[in-house]
């Protein structure tokens, strides 16, 4: 069992706490962007855009480069995957159990109008 | 983004956030009052209906609790992949209702963390919050980490341990 390194957890999971942060991850998933891109998709400042890709940088998420006046984002070397599937897969399972926590709190409201 | 107007509700809206060293926390809103939601926790019947979600290819095998602070409960789950059920026991240190259940997981031993639910009335809707406090940094980390290197079955397998070791 391969451990990652305790404060890239830690930092890794501050950067994936934000939408937005998790948005842009899946993005260069697909295709190295400009900050101009990613701050075009998603409808924020370039300032805006900067701080985000700074602190998932920080965390090894992500590596910039600069090639002539643009600056290239791309995935970081280390593995996200790791802390992004398991967030999600977390998050899904949550998700799932609350959605059926929801029939049942809509039986019981249902169950309850009568009375009322 | 803003979802400005929009209802709250049967949105997919859990959130899940590692809040520092020790503590990870789930939360969602429910369209229903804060009393009908903890029932739904509380009872026994009902609660085993919803806590193993069938997408997950989880079931119940069988589950006793005595909610109420001092209690225990027992949960023994199966998971399609695998042949082994999984056991998850514990105390429940505080039970109130319509507000509050805490309880103890205590199959990983002295690494099981504590799990407090809170329950907040938001104007008819509930708040529910999930939050699981671990003995140590490293307590947590080994959680995060077990799942690191494997790929999805095993990950889920890992996965379920922790989360259905969440609850009873």
């Amino acid at each position: 069992m391969v451990q990652c390194s305790r404060p890239h957890l830690d930092a890794s999971f501050a950067a994936l706490s934000d939408a937005t942060r998790r948005g842009v991850l899946e993005q260069l998933a697909r295709a190295d962007a400009s900050i101009t891109d990613l701050a075009e998709r998603f409808e924020m400042t370039l300032t805006g855009m900067r701080k985000h890709v700074s602190v998932l940088e920080q965390a090894g998420l992500v590596t910039t480069e600069k090639v002539g006046r643009v600056r290239t984002c791309k995935l970081g070397l280390r593995d996200l995957e790791a802390e992004a599937a398991w967030i999600e897969a977390y998050r899904q399972h949550w998700d799932a159990r609350f959605d059926a926590l929801d029939a049942v709190v809509e039986e019981l409201k249902r169950k309850e109008r009568p009375d009322e | 983004m803003n979802e400005s107007g929009s209802k709250p509700v049967t949105q997919n809206r859990t959130t899940i956030e590692r809040k520092s060293d020790r503590e990870l926390v789930v939360t969602r809103t429910f369209d229903g009052p804060t009393r009908l939601v903890f029932e739904a926790w509380a009872k026994p019947e009902l609660f085993r209906r919803w806590w193993a979600p069938k997408s997950f290819g989880l079931t119940i095998i069988s589950y006793e609790a005595d909610v109420r602070t001092g209690g225990t409960y027992r949960l023994e789950m199966g998971h399609a992949s695998s042949e082994q059920s999984m056991a998850f026991f514990g105390r429940y240190i505080e039970v109130r209702p319509p507000s509050r259940l805490v309880w103890t997981n205590d199959e990983a031993d002295e690494d099981g963390a504590v799990t407090t639910v809170t329950f907040e009335d938001q104007a008819g809707a509930t708040l529910v919050v999930v939050h699981e406090l671990y003995p140590s940094k490293e307590a947590l980390d080994e959680a995060l980490a077990s799942g690191s290197t494997s790929g999805w079955g095993q990950q889920f397998e890992q996965l379920d341990e922790i989360l259905v070791g969440l609850g009873g």
